[in-house]
């Protein structure tokens, strides 16, 4: 049985009602490392207040580790780990004193569980007298990271845990993840950032309350619909300017260096769209096709919702 | 970029804290009209660095000018010039889109003839008409961001600090956003900017990494990326920062 299951959820809040959550339906397996990637304001956190049982959804239902997340909230309770997007251990106690906290809470030891939070914790142990809300971002991050773990949960929840942290922090905090896999606990875990994608093993692009696709990333890039180019010039805010007033032009989004353009019409050739770009006083320019990434998709998949 | 006017000039600007060297005697200059990137790990020292460039940290040692005026004696002459605005400061949310305008203009001394005719230019240009009278707090995130850099530059400032603006928001208000960062970098106004996404450090200018309190590397993204033989800003990044002493962890 999966480890996640999640039945046509909504959740609406206030008068007159925003919708948050849209009827939303998936599964995460046993042992999963599942991504929900999406921006601010797409409903991430809801959907993880929800199953950790910390709010009520309006209608539908979920099985979290095969409690239903209503009638036994209680049991669910003891077996998920929540790490929340928002720093919310206790600032004036220790790093030694957060964890020892969290342990006995859930009925259990630190030296119990060390060698689930070993590799994590060896990080801070040096500043383990230090009060929590002096610690560095970076820090406060792996301590919370400990605190979720501590009672070795069956399913874990990681709302954006990488937001605001360097792209070098990013992927060490991957690493921890990729580790933990390897204990057999399920994770459930929220970014904004779209490179992070391809780091989980089946993804949900997420956008107004709505799953817009879920599968591996790697099917998920292979269904991009257009045939891609990445295209660049010596002045390229003046090739984007160029490439939107360009009618044969479908989409065109800057990516770094280059800007990734499609066409509406699959036999349109890259010759013709050069040739016209230099009329216009282009130079050094470039195109070649390349495979979408999970960002095209995403772009893709917003504008044609 | 023909204009080489200097907007920010700094030498050896230096900020302890106690016997921490935040910022260790960093030497560069931005242009006018230029869209700087101000890169690092965290920790690295940028967030001091830019509460001094702003007037609102005085340094240890080194100096600075900043739209001409010195960083020690004419903050407040420094803070007319500047815009600013990061992913946690940006609008009041209680406050409707009409009245932060106003507020804003007014805390930056526009006369009012002239805030009435901006805050119209200004709805007009984001396209907010119908929701001119709607609290910020109701507005999608993307709109929100885009509405804050608005605010930020209502009083046509010679440059604006942001930092992270983009953070968080979905990947096509991103590309919006950058727009706008664009459309005012043309029209003279200095873009120096910090984010975490690699992609957008391909966007400016020049790009600075700093590297525990020092730059480390300045210069355009394609002679960074020759510098250090990379493929991506990415690379150049990690190239940098795993030389870091100072951990952010």
């Amino acid at each position: 049985m999966n480890d996640v299951i999640v039945e046509n959820l909504s959740k609406y809040f206030g008068k007159p009602p925003l919708t948050a959550l849209d009827n939303i339906s998936f599964e995460v397996g046993k042992g999963e490392l599942f991504g929900l990637i999406g921006p601010d304001g797409a409903g991430k956190t809801t959907l993880f207040r929800i199953l950790t049982t910390l709010l009520l959804p309006n209608s539908g239902k979920a099985i979290v580790n095969g409690s239903d997340i209503v009638k036994d909230y209680k049991a669910i309770r003891k077996k998920v780990g929540y790490m929340p997007g928002k720093f919310s251990l206790y600032q004036d106690l220790s790093v030694e004193e957060n964890l020892h906290f969290f342990a006995t809470i859930f009925d259990t030891t630190i030296a119990a569980n060390y060698k689930l939070i070993e590799d994590i914790y060896k990080h801070i142990e040096p500043f383990k007298k230090r009060r929590a809300g002096a610690l560095s971002g970076g820090m406060k991050q792996k301590l919370a990271l400990c605190c979720a773990l501590i009672h070795r949960p069956e399913v874990l929840f990681l709302d954006e845990p990488t937001t605001g942290v360097d792209s070098v922090s990013r992927k060490e905090f991957w690493e921890m993840l990729k580790r933990l896999k390897q204990e057999g606990i399920t994770i459930l875990v929220s970014t904004p950032y779209m490179d992070e994608a391809n780091l989980c093993e089946r993804i949900a692009l997420i956008q107004d309350g709505e799953i817009m696709s879920i599968d591996t990333p790697q099917n998920i890039t292979a269904t991009y619909p257009y045939s891609l180019f990445a295209i660049k010039s010596t002045n390229m805010s003046q090739l984007l300017t160029d490439l939107r007033q360009y009618d044969p032009i479908n989409s065109v989004f800057s990516f770094g260096e280059y800007h990734h353009i499609s066409f509406k019409d699959e036999k349109n050739d890259t010759d013709t769209t050069l040739a016209y770009l230099q009329n216009l006083g282009h130079t050094a320019l470039e195109c070649h096709p390349i495979s979408a990434n999970i960002e095209d998709c995403f772009i893709h998949q917003m504008s044609t919702k | 970029m023909s204009n080489t006017n200097i907007v920010i000039a700094t030498k050896k600007l230096t900020k302890q804290f106690g016997d921490f060297t935040a910022v260790d005697a960093i030497t560069f200059e931005v242009y006018q009209g230029e869209i700087f990137g101000f890169l690092g790990a965290n920790g690295a020292g940028k967030t001091t660095a830019m509460r001094m460039l702003c007037g609102l940290s005085k340094p240890t040692s080194g100096e600075a000018t900043i739209a001409g005026f010195d960083i020690y004696k004419e903050t407040e002459r420094i803070k007319t010039k500047i815009g600013y605005m990061s992913q946690k400061f940006s609008l009041y949310e209680d406050l409707t889109i009409i009245e932060n305008i106003n507020f804003f203009g007014g805390i930056y001394g526009l006369p009012k003839a002239a805030l009435k005719t901006r805050t119209e230019q200004l709805i007009h240009r984001l396209g907010l008409e119908a929701e001119a009278n709607k609290l910020v707090g109701d507005l999608p995130l993307g709109w929100k961001q885009k509405l804050a850099f608005s605010v930020a530059i209502l009083h046509e400032p010679s440059i604006v600090f942001l930092d992270e603006p983009t953070g968080g928001v979905d990947p096509i208000t991103r590309r919006q956003f950058w727009d706008l960062i664009y459309q005012a970098a043309e029209s003279g106004i200095t873009i120096f900017v910090t984010t975490h996404y690699m992609d957008e450090a391909e966007y400016c200018n020049r790009v600075s990494m700093m590297v525990d309190g020092v730059i480390a590397a300045l210069d355009t993204p394609t002679n960074l990326k020759k510098q250090f033989n990379a493929q991506t800003m990415d690379e150049v990044f990690h190239e940098l920062a795993r030389g870091a002493k100072r951990k952010s962890d």
